[in-house]
């Protein structure tokens, strides 16, 4: 079977020769274009400073000058370049350098100068093998090769140099720099400045600019800057769309049902854009999740009650006058720490090409590092990767072979492409094999989000992943990077998985989502939350959930318990807003119909009533709680709005800006700023100080 | 005392204008490009032509070159597209020239002067899909692992797999076939 490769391999490795000729006249087609595409007015490859500045910049009267200048100085360069030598050599890159000296323009400068020449260009064209340059010197001249060296230790400042030119006992630094200037001038081809100037700026860059493995490598349009490219690579992020709940009338549908989501992602994603200068993406604003992102100073419950306690609070609403606005926080009980089960942790991480970038991969090892020191010795990591082919990298080991994990992590490198689905697999069954009976496993996915190998349809992959959540593994999502992050799949993953997905932009955000709320992250005290207020009529005229509009839930399913939720962690709070208009407001927005009657609804002093439904994690039948909201009398006992009230009414007001505000009326970014100076309260970890922040950064990117 | 610099620093030089290690470079990357040519168009006066082409717009081309890739790698990549590109001109030539009908006839026509050549090679690679034949020439032509030749390609380690498996299918077809005949 083989003999059949060995056949055809035979026959194409026998590859006839390249004629010398034609090899010749590619070699000087070639450089014909090279010069044409190097000299005169092209603008610079690279705008780089300390390259020469290029002759088509100079002009008449200074074209003349310095072809004058450049043949007397031309001889005392190269003396100079000679005289200097020896200390010379040794300077690193020296070694390296094949071929130092420019190439001179014409034969005259060549005796002149008495430079050195390589070879001539109609020489270097015909040469047909890949000679080392050293031979072609003049043996005596040889060592005056490195005397471009310098250039790349030090670039010269052309101008000052080009004012100098008459001056022989100039450093040889001084003087190539204006050879450089001078042979272009002559219309001949441009030497090199040297491969530090060049090259290393472009290594530099390298770092910086996006790495999209889909981009065209051969593109000519690359040639633009890096800020620029950066802005071509085509962006393959993707965020669910979804339409901002509408204003409902309580008469009509007084039921609002939705799942609670402790997801915080969005609210990282809006950051980055914002730090990056640019407005996020409206699809990527989920308001509820900005809500969410931020600690809030509930009550927990009581010992014995259920795992949860409700608050409810209601406030004018700061954007429109004759509405309210009720504020519903969900806190979950923090169970003591030490009584928790071993965990077992898997990470599965994306290691291919797209990860290669410093607010990926190395960002990634950095936040594992910092989740380490979080663990108990009996918890169990092990790290499977996912790139081309998925592999286990490290087994399951105990938390406290730190050094072991450590290890593993360091090894970790990108490359290749995304096998999304069989890593996914892979981390599965690792984490199956680690699970005890009562422990917690979790597959923590670590991805830019680029599923795009292997998986032909995502609702498979996230059938699938309901499914081993069913069998008792969670799955949680930390985002990296921006080009090509799914943010969609990252959440409808997270959804099925039980789990939380996170996007993580630094190492800040790292600490948040991994040490400060890692129980919260890991540990879940109810599955299948889902919430469900019923709007009394008689008190409330219209009503409007603002954000959850991916998380909105069909009346019938809320009794369902086979229909999927979010989950609440350890100690994690949950907070939705509702935006209501009580009957005979000025505010109503939908007219009172002429054929209906007019609202019934019990004058029993409550807004409405709130359901709560949850599993216990494993479980499958759901617990009910019920709250009712109390009408508070306008007047007497609406207390001032409380530090945490306005915090969260100005996120939600920051949200709603950032997709367009349609509810908002006048009200703009200096409100949102001002409610949140006014909600900033004692913010420990300066979460809130920094959302101030973004909002002045988005009003000044928004151009008000 | 002077080491061999490494494509890619060379390679970037050239790109900001050093003629010297332009010419370097092409003067050490000439046969390979000729060799792959030749073994993606299968005649010596294509490849020839071919890699001149490419010589000529490598001055342009290398402006895109960021040194993301090994040189190599990303000259294999040029090398290929241009391939691809010369082969679609060719076809559209001929098909303007002569219509639909015409060049499938002379296509059937070539194909069976080749066998009548009793050239195994060219018979064997142009029976195979473009997309096999271009594997085929980086993988057992040029001597690149998969994951190499996937890299040029751009494509999945897999898929390399997966075209190579199919080049064993089409040999075997073609084996089969020359033993009944």
């Amino acid at each position: 079977m083989t003999d059949e490769f060995d056949h055809l391999r035979d026959a194409l490795r026998k590859a006839p020769a390249p004629q010398p000729e034609a090899k010749a006249a590619a070699m000087r087609a070639a450089m014909e274009n090279f010069d044409r595409a190097h000299q005169g007015t092209r603008a610079a490859p690279r705008p780089i400073q300390d390259r020469q500045p290029k002759a088509g910049f100079l002009k008449g009267v200074s074209t003349m000058f310095s072809k004058l200048g450049s043949r007397p100085f031309l001889a005392a360069t190269t003396s100079a370049a000679a005289i200097c030598l020896g200390l010379i050599v040794f300077v690193p890159y020296g070694a390296q350098k094949p071929v130092a000296p420019p190439l001179p323009a014409t034969p005259e400068q060549t005796v002149k100068g008495r430079a050195s020449v390589p070879a001539k260009p109609a020489q270097l064209a015909e040469e047909s093998a890949p000679k080392p340059p050293a031979p072609s010197f003049a043996p005596e001249l040889a060592q005056t090769a490195p005397s471009s060296v310098p250039v790349e230790v030090q670039p010269a400042p052309p101008p000052a140099a080009h004012e100098q030119t008459a001056d022989a006992v100039m450093p040889p630094v001084a003087n190539l720099g204006v050879i450089a200037e001078s042979d272009e001038v002559a219309g001949a081809p441009l030497p090199a400045p040297s491969y530090a100037p060049t090259g290393a700026p472009e290594l530099a860059r390298r770092k910086v600019s996006t790495t999209n493995s889909t981009a065209p490598m051969n593109d000519i349009a690359s040639v633009i800057g890096t800020v620029e490219r950066a802005e071509v690579a085509p962006d393959t992020e993707a965020f669910p769309h979804a339409e901002a709940n509408p204003i409902k009338v309580a008469t009509e549908e007084p039921v609002s049902t939705f799942s609670i989501d402790v997801d915080t992602a969005s609210y990282a994603v809006v950051r980055s854009s914002l730090m990056r200068g640019q407005m996020p993406p409206v699809d990527a604003v989920r308001v509820e999740e900005m809500i969410n992102y931020f600690p809030y100073d509930y009550p927990g419950p009581a010992a014995g009650e259920a795992p949860f306690k409700t608050t409810v609070t209601v406030m004018g609403t700061p954007w429109k006058a004759g509405t309210r606005l009720v504020r519903i926080g969900v806190q979950g009980r923090l169970p003591a720490v030490a009584d928790r089960p071993p965990l077992n942790l898997v990470f599965l991480i994306d290691t291919s090409g797209s990860m290669n970038e410093d607010n990926k991969l190395p960002l990634l090892k950095q936040s594992l590092r910092l989740l380490l020191p979080q663990l108990r010795p009996e918890d169990e990591v092990a790290i499977v990767t996912y790139a081309g082919s998925a592999g286990e990298v490290l087994p399951p080991t105990r938390a406290k072979n730190a050094a072991l994990i450590l290890d593993a992590l360091d090894r970790l490198q990108a490359g290749g492409s995304t096998a999304g689905a069989e890593g996914l697999e892979l981390a599965y069954r690792v984490a199956e094999k680690m699970t005890a009976k009562g422990e917690v496993s979790r597959v923590l996915l670590a991805t830019d989000g680029d599923f795009n190998v292997g998986i032909s349809d995502p609702e498979g992959l996230e059938k699938y992943v309901e499914k081993k959540r069913k069998s008792g593994t969670y799955l949680s999502v930390l985002g990296f990077g921006r080009g090509n992050l799914d943010d969609a799949t990252m959440q409808a993953l997270a959804q099925s998985g039980n789990g939380i997905a996170s996007y993580i932009d630094t190492l800040q955000e790292a600490r948040k989502v991994l040490v400060d709320q890692l129980s919260g992250a890991l540990f879940p005290i109810a599955d299948d939350v889902k919430i469900q207020v019923e709007w009394n009529p008689a008190e409330v005229a219209e009503y409007r959930l603002i954000g959850y509009e991916t998380r909105a839930l069909a009346r019938e399913d809320f009794n369902n318990d086979k229909v999927d939720a979010g989950e609440i962690g350890a100690g994690t709070s949950v907070t939705a807003l509702y935006e209501i208009t009580a009957p005979g407001s000025p505010a109503i927005a939908n007219d009172a119909l002429r054929y209906k009657e007019p609202p019934t609804g019990a004058e029993n002093g409550e807004l409405g009533f709130l359901r709560l439904r949850y599993k216990a994690p494993g479980e499958t039948k759901s617990h009910l709680v019920e709250t009712a909201i109390p009408a508070p009398s306008e007047a007497v006992d609406m207390p001032a709005p409380s530090a945490d009230d306005r915090f969260a009414a100005s996120i939600a007001g920051f949200g709603q800006l950032l997709t367009g505000g349609k509810y908002l009326g006048d009200w703009g970014w200096d409100d949102a700023i001002a409610l949140a100076l006014e909600g900033r309260g004692p913010d420990e970890f300066g979460y809130r100080a920094e959302a101030i922040n973004l909002m002045r950064l988005a009003k000044s990117l928004s151009g008000q | 005392m002077l080491m061999e610099t490494p494509d890619e620093p060379l390679a970037l030089a050239a790109a900001s204008g050093d003629r010297t290690a332009f010419a370097q470079l092409l003067a050490r990357h000439y046969d390979r490009v000729f060799g792959l040519c030749w073994r993606l168009t299968g005649s010596k006066h294509d490849a020839e032509d071919l890699a001149q082409d490419i010589c000529a717009a490598l001055p342009t081309k290398l402006q895109g070159f960021r040194g993301e890739a090994r040189f190599s790698t990303w000259l294999y990549r040029v090398t290929i597209n241009a391939a691809h590109d010369r082969r679609r001109r060719a076809a559209s030539h001929a098909r303007a020239a002569i219509g639909w009908g015409d060049w499938e006839v002379n296509r059937q026509a070539e194909i069976s002067e080749a066998t009548a050549a009793q050239d195994w090679l060219t018979t064997a690679m142009n029976r195979l899909p473009p997309e096999l034949r271009d594997t085929v020439a980086l993988t057992l032509g040029e001597g690149l692992t998969q994951a190499e030749a996937a890299a040029v390609l751009g494509l999945s380690e897999g898929t390399i797999a997966w075209r190579m498996a199919e080049v064993k299918k089409h040999l075997r077809a073609q084996v089969a076939e020359e033993a009944r005949i």
